[in-house]
């Protein structure tokens, strides 16, 4: 049939292992790339082996200030990785029953998932300006000194930023505990609730065991798709740049491999929590079993 | 009727959360794109208005037929051809490594490794694998390098970066995921006896493919589709770094509009975009039911 190791099967390995080196082939070279010498430029050949670039990316060679971007990016990734969680979680709980508006929610998840990124930054982009304007009347008809003074802008990183980045991982946890629900044995709750657990017991010793590795899963989502955020994020981060926004910046400014060092960093970053992830996922998994 | 005032707290009370961030950060944010693509501006403000300037502005010299094409239609034509050329690259390549998991890969924890292997990238940072080509294909580059030392070509190629070319490429290499994962979803479910009984009655692998798998997989192409298309066709990003920012692309032009602070320009823009991407989706959906395949 059609598993049979014959000729085609051959073919479809070598088709899909060509299909991984194309996935991958390219950002391995930039790792390579990024461990040049000080003469190293943007293509081979490798001039030398150093760590040099990092140096020169720590020490700032890069214009902007990489480090503080780093540290933003890593800090709205995990309160993106908290909040997804917490709200995809909830509402897959109450998306089990029908609820008055389930179907609009879930219309809008799917279609946030589909929307042009740009239109949605421009549309949060707007919202937050005439905020801006609203706060800055009131302070003017009710001489409000502390509005007159000291207000700016209420576009920022934690608040339209953070909004907007999560009109993108949410969908993602909400299609996940779906998932996660369309297969959910119901036996067990019943038990549960059989026996007399209130509610809250019966997520908290049944329902919420079963679903953990699936939890691992949208947190992944949750962190690295906030972490690599950029269409969306374009017009809504205010003042402060996250990490990719200032990496698209230097794609067009920086001509040395200072810029793959960045890539690697990243990279490696994204890496570890991949791993973190699914270490945790199988130990979760094992657990259980 | 007492009873009735009894009502337990609701477990759909769980979604409030969830959503008034949709209502805050999608509802609301488009509904106001809508408003304000009518209304008008100057260098400093936008001005509440009702004003068709800013879409005839978008159309001018576009219905007439006699001059060149308006630069308009240009950038919407330049940008369905790169929806079209990508969606078709990815939907060969994603349905083949989505069989090849599905059909050819025993085990599960295998299928789940390779299946992970193919993700993985999706997870790390697209500006990165984007620039990731430059090595590549660049003047320079290993392409070049190869093409030149074999005497294929006589001096190093320019249309392999910043160009059309790779543009199509960056969108395959980042966007293929979204094809496999679907597809693979509707072959896992495919009962496999469905598959044998064709077999035993003397299909071949072919006609299997062709008269069992893909109409089975319609949804999961469908799905995967919307997707293909919906990204390329909002895209500033990878045109703009991959097309060494001189190709234009109808995201590019909210982009700068934006940057002008030509905010009601950039609304009406975007509600033609959307429209057009709702439209196109529509089209779509009206094939399967989504909810379905979850």
């Amino acid at each position: 049939m059609l598993n049979k190791k014959n000729k085609t099967y051959y073919i479809f390995l070598f088709f899909f292992c060509l299909f991984v080196l194309f996935l991958y082939g390219p950002t391995f070279t930039i790792i390579l790339l990024s461990f040049q010498g000080p003469d190293g430029g943007l293509t081979f050949p490798l001039n030398g082996i150093s760590t040099y670039w990092f140096k020169e990316l720590w020490r700032g060679g890069a214009v902007v200030d990489i480090g503080s971007a780093f540290k933003r990016s890593i800090i709205l990734g995990a309160i993106v990785m908290i909040l997804t969680v917490l709200l995809s979680v909830s509402a897959g709980l109450a998306f089990r029953k029908k609820f008055w508006g389930s179907d609009t929610l879930f219309f809008a998840t799917v279609a946030s998932l589909i929307v042009p990124s740009i239109v949605l930054s421009l549309g949060v982009a707007l919202q937050f300006r005439l905020l801006d304007d609203f706060t800055k009347w009131i302070g003017s008809t009710f001489n409000i000194n502390y509005i007159n003074d000291f207000f700016q802008t209420t576009l920022g990183m934690f608040t339209s930023g953070l909004g907007t980045q999560l009109t993108w991982t949410l969908p993602f946890g909400l299609l996940i505990m779906f998932a996660v629900f369309n297969r959910f044995d119901k036996s067990y709750e019943e038990a549960a609730r059989d026996l007399g657990a209130t509610p809250w017991k019966t997520f908290k010793e049944v329902v919420f065991p079963l679903i953990a590795p699936s939890i691992i899963g949208i947190a992944l989502f949750g962190f690295t798709l906030s972490y690599d955020e950029l269409a969306r994020s374009s017009q809504v981060m205010g003042a402060d740049n996250t990490l990719p926004l200032e990496l698209k910046g230097l794609t067009t400014t920086v001509t040395t491999p200072v810029i793959y060092a960045l890539g690697t960093v990243t990279t490696l970053v994204s890496f570890s929590v991949i791993g973190i992830s699914i270490g945790c996922y199988v130990w979760l998994k094992r657990k259980k079993g | 009727m007492i009873k009735f005032f009894k009502l337990k707290p609701s477990v759909g009370l769980l979604s409030i959360p969830y959503s008034l961030i949709f209502i805050f950060f999608f509802f609301i944010p488009l509904l106001l794109t809508f408003v304000i693509s009518f209304w008008d501006y100057n260098e400093y403000s936008i001005i509440p208005d009702l004003i068709l300037e800013n879409y005839s502005y978008i159309f001018k010299d576009c219905f007439n037929f006699d001059k060149e094409m308006c630069v308009t239609f240009k950038t919407y034509l330049s940008t369905l051809i790169f929806c079209f050329i990508t969606w078709f690259f990815t939907l060969i390549i994603g349905f083949f490594v989505a069989y090849f998991l599905a059909f050819y890969v025993n085990s599960i924890t295998w299928q789940i490794a390779l299946f992970l292997l193919c993700t993985i990238p999706f997870w790390t940072s697209n500006v990165i694998r984007m620039i990731s080509w430059i090595p590549l294909l660049g003047r320079n580059g290993l392409v070049n390098d190869f093409l030149v030392s074999t005497g294929l070509v006589d001096a190093p190629q320019e249309w392999l970066l910043y160009s059309g070319f790779s543009i199509v490429l960056a969108f395959i290499h980042l966007y293929t995921l979204f094809m496999i994962v679907p597809i693979f979803n509707s072959m896992m479910r495919i009962d496999k006896s469905i598959i044998e009984a064709a077999y035993d009655n003397g299909a071949n692998g072919l006609q299997i493919l062709w008269n069992v798998i893909i109409p089975l997989c319609k949804p999961g192409i469908v799905i995967g589709s919307i997707f293909v298309i919906t990204v390329v066709m909002g895209d500033f990003i990878t045109i703009g770094i991959m097309g060494g920012q001189q190709i234009p692309s109808i995201g590019k032009i909210i982009y700068v509009e934006m940057s002008y602070l030509q905010l009601p320009a950039a609304a009406a823009n975007a509600v033609i975009l959307l429209a057009l991407t709702l439209l196109i989706i529509w089209i779509m959906t009206k094939m399967i039911d989504i909810r379905k395949e979850l």
